[in-house]
């Protein structure tokens, strides 16, 4: 082997509010309760794992005109819970996606900062833009943005934010009892920035937080959310999971970065993926048959139908065959608040490959729906699901997975207990944490922003 | 005028048990409390000096404890940065320090501090719903309004006039907009009735979708649609408080509030506060609803007065001058505290939130001098007697204002 082992890394999502999570089973507990996010945090921690990711949804979703009330519905506030996390953890990381369309920089500079104060260094920030007035009647700004300025908006809420926190450069409290002196200077914290969606000036009111800034995540796919990624980017939530995708990305997102003068190694490709296990990949496999009917029920599949055919479907069965007539084309779509109908940019050609796809599989809607949908990443024994995330590492398809388990709040018990401990005998995957902040676990360098004069100054 | 029996001020007599908070900020509320050597000024930015400050809190059986924040740099000037440096500077976001201690206590309430002003009710509203959570029914919020124009400054959203005073018009106006705000957050809490989640496999239903609420708030500042993201917290309603020093902010409490502060420096200014609050409450239309009022005081509090007024004076010494609040300043030992307490607990007042003037110092003397001196005289509890921060107030789990009867 002329490479070198690359280094796994890991992280938890906590289960989310889709259909991926399996509320229906007897296992599944309360995903709002503090005790289900400190064991799912706890999990994560004794695997040594990088962090715990918390997605965001601002709205319940509607479809038909009426809350979607089929999946897991509702969740509590990301910065509160991982303040709190940061009290039953000592290592994990510790990332929230927090939205740049419905929040103001000052806001959310010093809702990091403090976060990552209170955790000593563990805060990261999943940026993620929005446009949609359906959220934005939630919020006193409404939904006032165009979509082509989400991320112009987005580009210039992260540069803000990392103006206010590098306001202070760490070395302004002197806190000297003797002189008297508790700021090295009155103007600490000062800023000024003059932008086309942010003008504001002042002062922040949060020193320098352990980590300088927040660990940057992004989410977007598009060309546009790619280039964000490589300008700025520490790590991307990607959803490529599988090797030829994933390998596509990693090489089209990391070639992005020498425009940017940075090293491939300062962005992280972090795909999402699901996993189910047991003692045999048979058992797996048939396990992973279940959790699927488990998470796609009849009326689940009526309305993942109704996402391509934009119509109501509720009279058809989902045990039969799928709709002989076409999706509507209208503007107005019957499913709000959800990112994947935009994924459907043909609905008639979809329509029409569903309907050969299930005819020529003897497939009906629900069979259908399951198997279009499949989101199961790694199915098997530990000794197998170990070795394919470990392969897929090394053959740059990804630096590792962020793990979305299915149960809420014990998805994870098994892969930590099992899987974990395989990738540590191999030696790709730490033992114990070296460090204490999150920088630490993911390999990035602190963003120091003392200049040379100041540094040799103090 | 007079409120009703249910209310848990009507009854205050010498013998009614007090509820007791503390107010913390900083290092304390003398400007000079950083140079004490008790002060740990370097560890104001770290969890282990809040989690200390809170445990030491809890350890006194004290129903709460507020935690002060803002958007902007402190100043000793209300409408303009004051370019000091010898006061502490930076703060840490309320709500997230409410949250990082709440995994470490088990009975005290917490209660940060939160602007009405430039901030997204719906962010705030699941904030204190999520804080409710986490401390198994311990949250509350203290609603503030900001008139700092330098703080408008860093949102950039609008213009907020030059600090006039306290009674202007534009400081109504923002009082006004504190009371839609803390209707959209209050609708937002009920916006989930609390089996709203059924988790029914038979239909494929996790939630019962008549139980869910759009909040439709339609008002002068803002519209806000709900229903929350997050559930109903576990006291139903969190609890509301606010500081009022005038007519204005009075309403706001007597409008919206579960405890309001007030700062009376002699008992016929406590008198006339808790009359003022109680005719504006019987206004709103709540008259049969409880409502604490508190007396704000800061306390320099030792073993004897002559101590107590020596460290004062070296702080303003320090400070190069006397300190002056809006609150009156206490300096003395406990048991003059504890006659002061019982004299304006006579005027309808049914608690305290104490400030300490210095927080490694004043703090432990209230919670092992100040409180042992109540529990002797009989008018403070002896132990926690619920799990809530409600039920340790006295106050009732509000029904849901969505709920069919």
């Amino acid at each position: 082997m002329s490479k070198p082992l690359k280094q796994i890394h890991l992280a938890a999502h906590f289960p989310g509010a889709n259909n991926t999570t399996v509320w229906s089973d007897p296992a599944a507990g309360s995903h709002i309760e503090f005790s289900s996010f400190a064991h799912f945090a706890r999990t994560a921690e004794r695997a040594k794992f990088d962090f715990l990711f918390l997605a965001e949804g601002l709205r319940l979703r509607e479809q038909g005109g009426r809350i979607y009330d089929l999946d897991v519905v509702g969740r509590p506030d990301t910065f509160t819970v991982l303040a709190a996390l940061a009290a039953v953890t000592e290592r994990l990381g510790l990332t929230g996606t927090i939205n740049s369309t419905f929040n103001e920089p000052y806001e959310v500079a010093r809702q990091f900062a403090s976060l990552d104060h209170l955790s000593g260094g563990r805060s990261a920030w999943n940026v993620v833009t929005s446009w949609d007035a359906f959220t934005g009647e939630n919020f006193r700004r409404g939904g006032f943005l165009p979509q082509e300025h989400r991320y112009s908006r987005a580009k210039e809420f992260l540069a803000t934010v990392h103006e206010l926190v590098d306001s202070w450069h760490g070395d302004e409290i002197l806190a000297d009892p003797d002189t008297g002196a508790f700021l090295r200077d009155a103007k600490a914290g000062s800023f000024v920035h003059t932008g086309q969606h942010f003008d504001i000036h002042g002062q922040f009111n949060v020193p320098r937080s352990p980590q300088g800034r927040p660990v940057i995540f992004q989410a977007g796919d598009s060309d546009e959310g790619r280039e964000f990624a490589a300008a700025g980017a520490d790590a991307i939530f990607s959803r490529y999971a599988t090797l030829d995708a994933g390998q596509a990305f990693y090489t089209d997102v990391k070639n992005r970065l020498a425009k940017y003068g940075r090293r491939k190694d300062q962005l992280l490709i972090l795909p999402a993926a699901s996993f189910v296990l047991a003692d045999t990949d048979a058992e797996a496999e048939d396990l992973a048959k279940q959790v699927r009917r488990q998470q796609v029920s009849g009326a689940t599949a009526l309305k993942h139908l109704e996402f391509v055919w934009n119509r109501d479907l509720s009279g058809y069965d989902p045990d039969g065959p799928l709709p002989d007539i076409d999706p509507d084309l209208g503007e107005s779509h019957i499913a709000r608040g959800r990112a994947q109908v935009r994924m459907y940019r043909d609905p008639l050609a979809t329509a029409r490959e569903w309907r050969e796809l299930a005819a020529a599989r003897g497939w009906s809607i629900r069979d259908l729906v399951i198997e279009t949908g499949n989101r199961q990443n790694f199915v098997g024994s530990p000794r197998t699901v170990a070795r394919t995330i470990n392969e897929y590492v090394q053959a740059d398809a990804s630096d590792g997975f962020i793990l979305v388990p299915h149960i809420t709040p014990t998805g994870l018990d098994a892969f930590a207990d099992t899987v974990v401990p395989l990738l540590q005998e191999q030696g790709v995957f730490r033992a114990d944490y070296e460090g204490t902040t999150l920088r630490d676990h993911l390999g990035l360098a602190h963003p120091d922003t003392v200049p040379a004069d100041r540094a040799a100054a103090s | 005028m007079s409120p009703t029996p249910s209310s848990p001020a009507a009854s205050s007599t010498a013998a009614t048990p007090l509820h007791l908070a503390v107010a913390l900020d900083g290092t304390g509320w003398h400007p000079a409390s950083w140079r004490e050597p008790v002060a740990r000024p370097r560890d104001l930015f770290t969890a282990g000096y809040w989690a200390d400050l809170v445990a030491e809190a809890e350890r006194g059986l004290l129903d709460f404890v507020t935690i002060e924040d803002g958007l902007g740099l402190q100043s000793s000037r209300y409408g303009e940065p004051d370019g000091r440096t010898d006061q502490v500077r930076g703060r840490l976001d309320a709500v997230l320090i409410a949250s990082r201690v709440a995994p470490l206590t088990r009975h005290i309430g917490l209660v940060p501090t939160v602007v009405t002003t430039h901030t997204e009710p719906f962010h705030l509203s699941k904030a204190i719903a999520t804080l409710d959570y986490v401390s198994t029914g311990r949250a509350g919020l203290r609603a503030q309004i900001t008139a700092r124009p330098f703080e408008a400054d860093h949102f950039g959203r609008r213009v907020i006039p030059p600090f006039e005073d306290h009674g202007s018009p534009a400081v109504t106006a923002l009082l006004e907009e504190a009371a839609d705000w803390i209707e959209v957050v209050r609708r937002l809490w009920d916006s989930w009735e609390d089996d709203a989640e059924i988790r029914d496999v038979a239909t494929g239903r996790f939630v019962d979708r008549a139980k869910l609420h759009y909040i439709d708030f339609e008002g002068a500042h803002f519209s806000v649609k709900g229903p929350s993201i997050t559930p109903r917290p576990p006291q139903g309603q969190p609890l509301v408080t606010a500081l009022a020093h005038q007519s204005a902010p009075y309403r706001l409490v007597g409008r919206q509030a579960d405890v309001g502060y007030v700062t009376p420096h002699d008992t016929g200014q406590a008198r006339a506060s808790v009359a003022e609050i109680r005719a504006e409450q019987e206004r709103a239309g709540r008259a049969d609803q409880p409502l604490h009022v508190f007396g704000d005081l800061t306390v320099f509090l030792d073993d004897d007065a002559a101590a107590a007024e020596d460290r004062r004076g070296r702080l303003d010494a320090l400070a190069g001058e006397p300190y002056t609040g809006d609150a009156r300043v206490f300096t003395g030992t406990a048991t003059q505290l504890a006659d002061l307490l019982q004299e304006f607990a006579e005027t309808g007042l049914s608690g305290f939130r104490l400030r300490p003037a210095v927080a490694g110092h004043d703090l432990p003397a209230v919670t092992r001098a100040l409180v042992p001196e109540l529990q002797r005289r009989g008018v403070f509890r002896t132990a926690y007697r619920a799990d809530t921060l409600r039920g340790n107030l006295g106050l009732d789990r509000p029904a849901n204002r969505y709920a069919a009867v």
